[in-house]
């Protein structure tokens, strides 16, 4: 079957800067592909090539064989399949949570509104905040504020979810709240791409390990080979700094 | 001023009074209508597009740099005269402020919209949501609450000047107290219970502001 993210010869520079190269990859359905890599290697930037909020300077990003950058490509319905998590939550913070999570149904898959708050009140229950329907992201810790970020994204029903660093902004204890959400998707078959420092997470969860240093891939392996034997000397120090 | 005469503002009253509703209707049709076009330059100026951008700032520019009388005048003798085919001093009041208004509140949108996380609209545009849409739901609910004080000192500011319009005799409060004054020859009675009633308008709008400023 094809490959539901296709990343061919993707390239992006900030003037003079080239922050991805060259790089390629393909994602199948229900699989989990985790990147890592140090600071300012350019996960974040790959990432939001998957969904163009960077638009690439070179290659191309298929989704379900479309390209995001072809000619009569609707943007906006290819993002509607494709949910993003962000390090900072980016909740909207005039809205109850409950309307955070059930704007976009309404305003872009035109559900009815009590269609939207239903399945609004779905996914909190399964983030485990149903309490916080009507509270506002002010009030919510840093592992609520993400779960409702994650089910705000769930709530378009998407094919595809994009993590960057979910839990890099979290106090150590919230942690783990955030991943056993992204575990759970995980295990109902979601398909996911997980930016993350978390290793243990990597290596439970991902069904594949992207290795980036510098805007290039160095190395791509399942989880046991490449945190047991990474091919790559670049891998192995960042490895060994960061286990 | 010891020899003030209450009988000239008596016999004026019910003229100031109507002047003052044309002054509040001047100005409230001024700011909306140029709030309205304000956002639309704003978005403009924001866009990428050179055609969009450049005549918007030269918009502004024109706008910001020139005396509002003589941009009064230009509407009122030029513009809607060669539209209308005939003169109407109050059409061309409210044009003259809404244009004007429109210069002052583009920047005011821009700042506000400008100050919002762009972690918002990404977010936004994450979920699907058209680029309008991302505006209307999202950022400028945000920006609008910022854009508050703002708002009201230009609302201030358009209030008073609107006096200006008196130069093209439509029937607002200055208009009035000009009146008075040539009928009567006399300076402190109309021009006085003009500066009050002025007063009057922008102190209550000062309080209601701090007022809405305070909810939020
Ligand atoms: N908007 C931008 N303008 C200029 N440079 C940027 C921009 N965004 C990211 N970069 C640069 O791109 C490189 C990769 O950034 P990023 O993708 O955020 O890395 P990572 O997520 O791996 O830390 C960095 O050197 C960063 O400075
Ligand atoms: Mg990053």
């Amino acid at each position: 079957m094809e490959p539901i993210i296709q990343v061919k010869s993707l390239t992006k520079s900030y003037g003079s800067n080239t922050v991805l190269a060259d790089i390629e990859l393909e994602i199948d359905r229900r699989e989990v592909v985790v990147v890592i890599g140090p600071s300012g290697s350019g996960k974040s930037t790959f990432l939001r090539c998957l969904n163009l909020l960077e638009k690439p300077n070179g290659g191309e990003v298929l989704i379900e064989g479309r390209s995001l950058t072809g000619k009569g490509t609707n943007i906006e319905e290819i993002r509607a399949e494709v949910g993003m998590v962000f390090q900072n939550f980016n909740l909207f913070p005039h809205m109850k949570v409950i309307d955070n999570i059930a704007l976009a149904p309404v305003k872009v898959r035109k559900w009815s509104t009590e269609q939207a708050r239903k399945k609004a009140m779905e996914l909190l229950y399964k983030v485990g905040l149903t309490e916080k329907a009507e509270a506002y992201p002010g009030s919510l810790s840093g592992g609520q504020a993400q779960r409702v970020a994650i089910a705000r994204a769930l709530a378009m029903e998407p094919k595809i979810m994009l993590f960057d660093e979910p839990t890099s902004a979290l106090d150590p204890e919230m942690i783990g709240e955030v991943l056993a959400v992204m575990k759970d998707l995980a295990r109902e078959g979601m398909t996911m791409v997980v930016v993350t420092h978390e290793m243990g997470f990597a290596r439970e969860v991902g069904d594949r390990i992207v290795f980036m240093e510098q805007g290039r891939v160095l190395e791509i392996a399942k989880p046991d080979e490449l945190f047991d034997h990474p091919k790559h000397e670049r891998t192995k120090e960042f490895l060994s700094k960061i286990l | 001023m010891s020899d003030f005469n209450f009988d000239i503002i008596w016999g004026y009253f019910p003229l100031f009074m109507r002047g003052t509703l044309y002054t509040i209707g001047i100005s409230v049709s001024g700011i909306v209508l140029g709030s309205l076009l304000g956002l639309i330059i704003a978005m403009c100026n924001m866009s990428r597009l050179w055609f969009l951008k450049y005549p918007v700032q030269g918009y502004i520019h024109f706008f910001r740099g020139t005396p509002l009388m003589l941009q009064i005048l230009i509407v009122h003798f030029g513009v809607v005269y060669s539209i209308l085919g005939t003169t109407n001093a109050i059409v061309a009041a409210i044009t003259a402020l809404a244009l004007n208004a429109a210069a002052y509140t583009a920047e005011i949108f821009r700042a506000g919209i400008q100050s919002i996380d762009k972690g918002q609209s990404e977010a936004a545009y994450s979920l699907g949501m058209k680029k309008w849409q991302v505006m209307r739901y999202v950022v400028l609910p945000q920006a609008t609450k910022r854009m508050i004080p703002a708002f009201g000192n230009e609302f201030i500011v358009l209030i008073k000047d609107s006096s200006l319009v008196a130069v093209i005799a439509a029937p607002e409060l200055m208009y009035w107290a000009k009146a008075a004054n040539a009928q009567y020859t006399r300076v402190w009675e109309p021009y006085l219970t003009a500066a009050c009633i002025y007063l009057a308008l922008t102190y209550s709008l000062h309080k209601l502001l701090q007022y809405i400023e305070r909810k939020m």
